[in-house]
């Protein structure tokens, strides 16, 4: 008989320190077929795709490829029997080129002398064929995070993988980007690729997935079609309630201004011209004001400048009306700065510290947490303890888990617990809802709003349109590291958003 | 069983253990080599160490001899595991030893300064010169291993020239502290008593023990150990959240060196040895010092022990039979142990990734037995 499924993984169970990951998941995959696997954070999808990739070893269950059991201990036996797999925390070497990154371990050589004109056509080609336009030259730490994820999946193509697993892939990606990747999977499906497919959008898996399985705090709740369920069903049947998608609020009532930006220039790292150019614009109490545009267009230099993390070549800032321009990270974060960065990895936590040790990362100085000189174990393990319960931070072993164990959806919880418990005057929210669940996403949505409604300076950058259209009060859109346009999100539609993100629009604007 | 297993400071301790053992063991292979008749008592003696000696006096007053010994090889391995907890690999101890080394034997041969404030220079002077690594890092982005081994050479030669000021006339030696400068002494408090009037043995190594356990306290319980090992495990998180990592970095330096410098100053001021202002390579102390940071699983509880292991057998190639072997053989025996001491981690993780598989395996066996039976 001829076989009908590309890979098997049955009654897999992986327990790790305090938790079982997996519990006895079957999850097959059919040749040809784009397959999702959807469920909240920490349910257990990015560990169930690292056993099928070599990363992990499970303790019990069986894996199939073509209906014949396979023992893949390592990454490489992985890639041996054609899976290759996009992460959801990227794996590159910083300092190589992406062309370097995408055939590093597979080099095309002769007699040992590396020939990379060749692999450059073909990267070349399959970047043409797919529209994943990168830099082949480029630094990966010179390059944006939505190009980094390009470099990953043209890394899989480059290897010829017929089975490709995708973590997370859009959580990256801009709306443009994501219809582009919709339609790549899909022809690499009709091409006999079998597809795993990671999203917490469940739209997408309406869209692009023919089958989709469900995990629920590392138990299997079943397997359905898209084609004869609904995005609620789904959302349902993953976080056991029903989730409501839209952003109540009430209108706001804008009071002083927070923050003052003028004419703020940033230089670029990789070109000539800046990458945010003569920027001014206010935040006031009482309103959440989003920065939307298309990835790459200054909007990462802008927040940089904001927080301190690059120095600006022009432009002041005054943050509650205080010069803080040249004020060290340290002081804007005490005068009432917080930062939600967009980077979990490179910015946002110390992978290997402990949950508490990072829920206190912008905090361990003061008097609660140090007390002459000597940290305070016994409150910061309290106050840990109280974030963790409060933002629903899911671990295997609470507040002594090292970060880096814990599932990339609850990383982002324990940052975003973090800055938002600090209280902050102003609120830099970049990406805020990145790799979140429904569930958790209508709950941040919310502590946003009530940040706002208490209020605080909310400022939210986002590629999500969904989350620009819906949370923020006032919309500012960045084209070329200027602001070219300030919409309200009650009277705009997602077109007129998308004219200006384009730079087919613009206006003067004046806040 | 299993568990104890998995616990990581455990596979650190084995891990330890089996480096020594399988330092030994090539030791003896090279002894055999050389001359097998002579082999195995000779390795025997280099474990014995003062235990060489059948008289209760003689055994003790050498015990303290190692003791003397251990206290700089401390500091040193203090200093390495120290600068490695914030992301350093701080080779230039081994000038910053120099340093102290100097500092404290001009001080006390030429000024005749009070013992604690020739400590306190070398100290001082030790963190200086360290902060030149610092700096470098932090602000010019150079590699603190290149600059530290460049400084470790100026030191040499820097200690060379001044301490040729203070040697004895007809040797490249320095003057007897003893005879020269009674106070710069670092005192015994009764200590020497408990060793056979060995007058070596000075406070400077319970000082050495407290400084370890500073040392652990500062990094596990203290707001700046925090900062430090945050600034070496993520130095972008560290920047984000406002430390001051390029602060951090030389201060790191800072006091890793001052730990090294402390060590010359502990062992020069004891009077144990005199500096041969002829000598043309850097003194191993602050090299082993990386040896025992590692092999004491770069913990400073674990440095303790491993410092004194490294000094015991290094003291105890003094015995092996030189009718048999050269006199460097001692020197070879103890490198060749010092060497394997590097490979802990090495080991700790093949025996962890070991228990994985083995662990596997078994499951899958329980797996395949269960089919089994499910066909029968
Ligand atoms: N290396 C590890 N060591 C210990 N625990 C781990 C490890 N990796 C994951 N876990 C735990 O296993 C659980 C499942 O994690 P996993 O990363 O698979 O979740 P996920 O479904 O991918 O979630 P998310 O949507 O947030 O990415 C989490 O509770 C996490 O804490
Ligand atoms: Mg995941």
């Amino acid at each position: 008989m001829d076989q009908q499924y590309a890979i098997e993984m049955l009654n897999i169970t992986k327990r790790f320190p305090g938790i079982i990951a997996n519990d006895n998941i079957t999850l097959q995959l059919k040749k040809g077929e784009i397959h999702a696997l959807l469920g909240e954070n920490g349910a257990g999808k990015s560990t169930l795709m690292s056993v099928l990739f070599g990363l992990y070893q499970p303790e019990e269950g069986v894996i199939k490829k073509d209906g014949v059991e396979v023992h893949i201990k390592d990454p490489n036996d992985a890639n041996r029997l054609g899976i290759g797999m996009v992460h959801q925390h990227f794996k590159l070497v910083e300092c190589f080129t992406v062309l370097d990154n995408i055939i590093l371990g597979v080099e095309p050589n002769k007699a040992g002398f590396l020939q990379k004109g060749e692999a450059r056509a073909k990267v070349m080609a399959l970047s043409e064929k797919y529209g994943l336009h990168v830099d082949p030259d480029a630094l990966i730490e010179d390059i944006t995070v939505g190009m980094q994820q390009r470099t990953e999946i043209l890394k899989m193509l480059y290897r010829d993988n017929e089975i490709l697993i995708f973590d997370e892939p859009t959580a990256v990606l801009t709306p443009q980007e994501i219809d582009e990747l919709m339609v790549i999977m899909k022809n690499l499906a009709a091409e006999g690729k079998s597809i795993l497919f990671i999203s917490h959008k469940l739209a997408e898996i309406m869209a692009v997935a023919d089958r989709c399985t469900v995990l629920r705090r590392g138990k299997y709740i079943g397997t359905v079609e898209t084609k004869s369920t609904t995005a609620e069903a789904l959302s349902a049947m993953m976080v056991g309630r029903n989730v409501n998608f839209h952003v109540e609020k009430k209108p706001s009532k804008p009071g002083d201004v927070i923050l003052d930006v003028k004419n703020m220039t940033v230089a670029s790292k990789g070109h000539k011209k800046n990458a945010v150019n003569d920027v001014s614009f206010k935040v006031r109490r009482g309103e959440i004001v989003c920065i939307a545009g298309i990835d790459g267009n200054g909007q990462t230099e802008l927040v940089y400048g904001l927080t301190g993390l690059e120095p600006l070549s022009g432009g002041t800032i005054e943050l509650c009306g205080k010069d803080i321009t040249k004020a060290p990270i340290r002081r804007r974060s005490t005068g009432g700065m917080s930062h939600i960065p967009e980077d979990r990895h490179k910015h946002g936590l110390v992978l290997d510290y402990t949950l508490e040790d990072n829920m206190v990362l912008q905090r361990y100085f003061e008097p609660e947490f140090t007390k002459m000189g000597f940290l305070r174990r016994k409150n910061i393990r309290a106050y840990a303890e109280r974030l963790i319960e409060q933002y629903d931070v899911r671990s295997g072993q609470g507040p002594v888990t090292m970060a880096r164990a814990m599932s990339g959806g609850n990383q982002q919880k324990a940052i975003i617990a973090r800055e938002i418990d600090k209280n902050p005057d102003l609120l830099v929210a970049v990406q805020p809802t990145r790799g979140l669940d429904v569930g958790a996403i209508e709950y941040i949505h919310k502590q946003l709003v009530a940040q706002r409604d208490a209020g605080k300076a909310v400022l939210l950058v986002s590629l999500e349109l969904d989350e620009v259209m819906d949370v923020p009060d006032r919309i500012l859109v960045m084209y070329e590291g200027e602001i070219v346009g300030q919409l309200d999100p009650k009277k705009t539609t997602q077109e007129e958003l998308g004219l200006y993100m384009a730079g087919a629009k613009r206006d003067e604007v004046i806040s | 069983m299993k568990k104890l297993l998995k616990n990581d400071a455990f596979q650190t301790l084995i891990a330890s253990l089996l480096c020594i053992v399988v330092g030994l063991f090539l030791g003896f292979i090279v002894l055999l080599f050389i001359n097998p008749s002579g082999a195995a008592s000779s390795i025997v003696e280099v474990i014995k160490n003062f235990m060489h000696f059948s008289s209760g006096k003689l055994r003790l007053k050498n015990l303290g001899n190692t003791l003397v010994k251990t206290a700089p090889l401390l500091m040193c391995s203090l200093s390495v595991l120290f600068a490695y907890k914030v992301g350093l690999f701080n080779i230039g101890a081994a000038g910053q030893y120099v340093v102290g080394s100097a500092v404290s034997l001009y001080c006390a041969l030429a000024l005749h300064l009070n013992w604690l404030l020739c400590i306190l220079l070398a100290f001082v002077a030790g963190a200086i010169y360290a902060a030149i690594v610092g700096v470098l890092k932090a602000l010019c982005n150079v590699n603190e291993v290149i600059s530290g081994i460049m400084l470790n050479w100026i030191a040499l030669y820097g200690a060379n020239t001044i301490l040729s000021n203070v040697k004895e006339p007809t040797s490249p030696y320095t003057l007897h502290i003893t005879g020269e400068s009674p106070s710069s002494l670092i005192p015994s408090l009764g200590l020497d008593k408990l060793f056979n009037n060995n007058s070596y043995v000075t406070i400077a190594i319970p000082l050495a023990i407290i400084i370890a356990i500073v040392i652990l306290v500062l990094l596990n319980k203290t707001k700046l150990g925090y900062e430090l090992k945050a600034t070496g495990n993520n130095k972008n998180a560290a920047k984000y959240a406002g430390m001051a990592e390029k602060r951090n970095i030389i201060l790191t330096l800072m006091i890793s060196g001052a730990l090294a410098a402390l060590g010359g100053a502990f062992l020069y001021l004891s009077d144990y040895e005199q500096w041969s202002c002829s000598q043309s390579s850097v003194p191993g102390m602050g090299f082993n010092g990386i040896a025992a940071a590692f092999l004491g699983g770069l913990n400073p509880i674990g440095s303790i022990l491993s410092s004194y292991f490294i000094q015991h057998i290094t003291n105890g190639g003094a015995y092996v039979d030189l009718t048999k072997y050269s006199s460097q053989i001692s020197d070879l025996i103890s490198s060749i142990i010092i060497y394997l001491c590097g490979f802990v981690f090495f080991l700790k993780y093949a025996i962890s990734s070991r228990l994985e598989k083995s662990e596997e395996k078994r499951a899958r066996k329980a797996i395949a037995d269960h089919e089994k039976g499910g066909e029968e």
